[in-house]
C-alpha cells in the first residue's frame, strides 16, 4: 500500500504557481533532499529574480532574494564565509543564463563548492513569456512571435554540457518533471549534487526542464507533451558529470 | 608608532584589523593596491579574498558575506563603483551593513586616472535605484582614512546599512606617516543567515513599502541627529566660510591660515562626513557672513548644492553662495587664495 507522503518540514506554505508548473515539484524534491540528508536546518537559499522568486513563500529557510542574474556570486560569498551551511542557488533559465551568464559560468569555473538548481521552461515566465536562451527554434514567444529564428538570435545554450565539458566541477545533470519515474531520477539527481557539496567536491549544477503552461499557450498535458517529445530533444536528460567514485 | 604607508595598503590593513573577512572586487586604477594587499592579507587572518569576474560579481559576493553576518568590504573607482550601484541599493534595502571604498578618480564614463571629487553629489544621494542613502565618509588623511575604515564598519553595523569611505586618487596612492589600529575581535552580526532561519524575515511578497519608508525615514533622521562629523575653525568671526573635504579640504586649511595670517577675516568647515552633511556645523556661522565658498576638484561645483541647501536651512539668509571647481587634482594653496581675491573684488560671482 502506497504511503502518504510527508511534506517535509521547511515548506511553510503552497506555493502559488501556475497550474501544471514545475517549480513546485522542484522545490518540493528539494526540501525532501535537505531533509533525508539531515541538513535542512543548515541551508542558505540564493534566490533568482523570475517565478524562482517564489520559492521565498514557501520555503522558510534562510534565504536572500538576489539581484537578476547574480544569485550565484551571492552564493559564493556565503559559502566562502560560511564553508558550513548548505548553499543552494535556485534560478530560471533567463535569470541563470541570459542576464546572470558571467556569475553563473564564472562560479563553475571557480568550482565553487555551491549547488546551483535552473528550472528550465524556455522563456521569461514571470515577465510574461519572454524568449530566453535557451528558446526553441521556431518557439513562438511574445518577443519572437513569428517564432524564434536562432541565425539571428543565437541557438539555445546548453549550460550543463558547457560546464562538464569546460571546467572541473563535481557534478552535472538535467532532469524532467514530467512523470513519476522521471521525478524520481530527477530526486536522485538533486540528492548527487547536495551530496558533492557537502562533501565538499566542489560545484554541483542540475537543470530541470519544466513546463510553462501558461506563456506556452497550452493545457498542462500538452506542456508535459511538449517536454517529451520536443524539449529533450534539444536538451537531453541524464548525468552529464558523474562524481567521482559514484 | 608611525609608520610610512601607502594609503591603499593602509586601508587595507585597517580593514582587516577593523575585523573585516570578505573581501572582493574587480582591479581598476587607482584602487587596486587594496585588492592586492588584501589578496595575500586577508588568508593570513582566515578572511576570504575573491578576484571576482567583475564588478557587478564583487559587490554581488559581499551581498553573500554580509548576509551571513560577516563585515565585508569592496573597493573601487570611477566606472568600477558605476557598476556596483545595483548591488550597493540591495544592500541597503536587505538592511545588510557593508563598507564600499571609493578611491575616486575624474570623468564620465571611462573617465581618467586623475584624483578627483567627481562623485560627490552621487554618493551623497544614494546612487542606485530608489530613495535611499548611504553614509559617506571622506578623509583628508591616510591616518584619517584609517580611522574612518573603522568608523566605516562601525556605522554600518549600527544601522545596518552601507557605509561609503570616499577617498581620492591621490590619497590611495600616496605615502604618510600613520598609526595602525589595533585588531578587535572578530564577531557575527547576530542577524545573519546561520543556515538555522535563527533571524526571521519578512518574505518578499509580504513587504509593506508604506511601513518601510517610515522606518527608512527614522533611520534616515537618526543618523543625521548622531553622525555629522566635521572640522572646523574660525566660524563665529569670519567674513567668509570656506567649506571644502578630503584632499582640497586638508588644502583650504593651509589657504585659510594664510589668508589669516594676511589679516582676512576667513573660516573653514570640513565635512568629515559628507552625508549626513554636517549641518551643525552651520549654527555656528557669523550671522553676517558675506560669503560661503566650496573648493572642489570636480567640473561643475557639486559641494555647492549642499552648502546652498544648509544656508537657506540653518543661516535662513540670502548669503551668496559661491564654488571654486578645479575639475581634477588638488588646488594649490595659492591657487585658493588668488580665486578668494577674485571673489572679495566680484569678478567670481555667486552660484547660488
Amino acid at each position: 500500500m502506497a504511503k502518504a507522503r510527508k511534506i517535509p518540514k521547511i515548506i511553510e506554505k503552497p506555493s502559488s504557481f501556475c497550474p501544471g508548473c514545475g517549480h513546485g515539484i522542484a522545490i518540493r524534491l528539494i526540501a525532501e533532499c535537505l531533509e533525508e540528508l539531515g541538513q535542512d536546518e543548515n541551508i542558505i537559499f540564493g534566490i533568482g529574480v523570475g517565478c524562482s522568486s517564489l520559492l521565498g513563500g514557501v520555503l522558510e529557510t534562510d534565504r536572500l532574494h538576489c539581484l537578476h542574474g547574480r544569485a550565484s556570486a551571492v552564493c559564493t560569498g556565503m559559502k566562502r564565509v560560511s564553508p558550513e551551511n548548505i548553499v543552494i542557488s535556485y534560478q530560471g533559465d533567463g535569470d541563470a543564463y541570459s542576464i546572470g551568464l558571467s556569475e553563473t559560468t564564472n562560479a563553475a569555473y571557480r568550482n565553487e563548492n555551491i549547488t546551483v538548481i535552473t528550472v528550465n521552461n524556455t522563456n521569461f515566465g514571470m515577465t510574461g513569456g519572454q524568449m530566453s536562451s535557451t528558446t526553441l527554434q521556431g518557439q513562438k514567444t511574445t518577443t519572437s512571435p513569428n517564432g524564434r529564428d536562432c541565425s539571428i538570435t543565437g541557438s539555445p545554450i546548453k549550460f550543463p554540457e558547457l560546464v562538464a565539458q569546460q571546467f572541473n566541477v563535481a557534478y552535472v545533470a538535467r532532469g524532467s518533471v514530467t512523470s513519476p519515474a522521471k521525478i524520481n531520477k530527477l530526486k536522485g539527481y538533486i540528492k548527487n549534487a547536495l551530496e558533492a557539496q557537502i562533501n565538499g567536491e566542489g560545484y554541483s549544477v542540475v537543470e530541470i526542464l519544466s513546463p510553462c503552461p501558461t506563456n506556452w499557450g497550452m493545457t498542462p498535458l500538452q506542456a508535459f507533451e511538449k517536454i517529451d517529445n520536443e524539449i529533450v530533444k534539444e536538451f537531453p536528460i541524464g548525468e552529464f558529470k558523474k562524481r567521482e567514485g559514484k | 608608532m608611525a609608520e610610512m604607508i601607502k594609503g591603499n595598503h593602509a586601508i587595507s590593513e585597517a580593514a582587516i584589523r577593523y575585523g573585516a573577512r570578505l573581501y572582493a572586487g574587480y582591479p581598476i586604477t587607482p584602487s587596486t593596491e587594496i585588492m592586492e594587499y588584501l589578496s595575500w592579507r586577508m588568508p593570513e587572518v582566515g578572511g576570504t579574498f575573491v578576484q571576482a569576474e567583475s564588478e557587478l560579481a564583487g559587490i554581488n559576493m559581499v551581498i553573500g558575506g554580509a548576509a551571513c553576518g560577516v563585515r565585508s568590504f569592496t573597493a573601487s573607482s570611477g566606472p568600477g563603483i558605476s557598476l556596483k550601484q545595483e548591488g550597493i541599493t540591495q544592500l541597503y534595502d536587505e538592511e545588510l551593513a557593508a563598507v564600499i571604498i571609493n578611491v575616486v578618480r575624474y570623468g564620465n564614463g571611462i573617465g581618467t586616472l586623475y584624483t578627483a571629487q567627481c562623485d560627490y553629489l552621487r554618493e551623497t544621494r544614494g546612487g542606485g535605484n530608489g530613495d535611499y542613502r548611504a553614509i559617506v565618509l571622506c578623509p583628508e588623511s591616510i591616518q584619517e582614512a584609517v580611522e574612518l575604515v573603522g568608523l566605516a564598519f562601525d556605522l554600518a553595523d549600527k544601522y545596518r546599512t552601507v557605509a561609503v569611505l570616499m577617498t581620492e586618487g591621490a590619497l590611495g596612492q600616496m605615502m604618510e606617516p600613520c598609526t595602525l589600529p589595533d585588531f578587535i575581535e572578530t564577531k557575527r552580526a547576530p542577524w545573519g543567515f546561520d543556515g538555522k532561519y535563527s533571524y526571521k524575515k519578512v518574505g518578499i511578497f509580504d513587504r509593506d513599502s508604506m511601513k518601510e519608508a517610515v522606518l527608512m525615514n527614522e533611520k534616515h533622521n537618526a543618523i543625521k541627529a548622531n553622525e555629522q562629523r566635521w572640522e572646523d575653525e574660525n566660524l563665529e568671526d569670519a567674513d567668509y566660510v570656506f567649506v571644502a573635504f578630503g584632499l582640497p579640504g586638508r588644502s583650504t586649511k593651509g589657504a585659510v591660515k594664510k589668508l589669516q595670517e594676511e589679516g582676512n577675516k576667513v573660516g573653514f568647515i570640513r565635512p568629515i562626513t559628507a552625508w549626513p552633511f554636517p549641518e551643525e556645523a552651520f549654527k555656528k556661522i557669523n550671522p553676517n557672513v558675506k560669503g560661503l565658498i566650496t573648493v572642489e576638484a570636480n567640473a561643475t561645483g557639486q559641494l555647492v548644492e549642499d552648502v546652498a541647501l544648509t544656508v537657506k536651512k540653518v543661516l535662513r539668509a540670502d548669503i551668496p553662495v559661491y564654488s571654486l571647481p578645479y575639475v581634477y587634482g588638488i588646488p594649490a594653496m595659492k591657487t585658493i587664495k588668488a580665486d578668494y581675491k577674485k571673489i572679495v573684488d566680484g569678478e567670481i560671482k555667486e552660484v547660488f
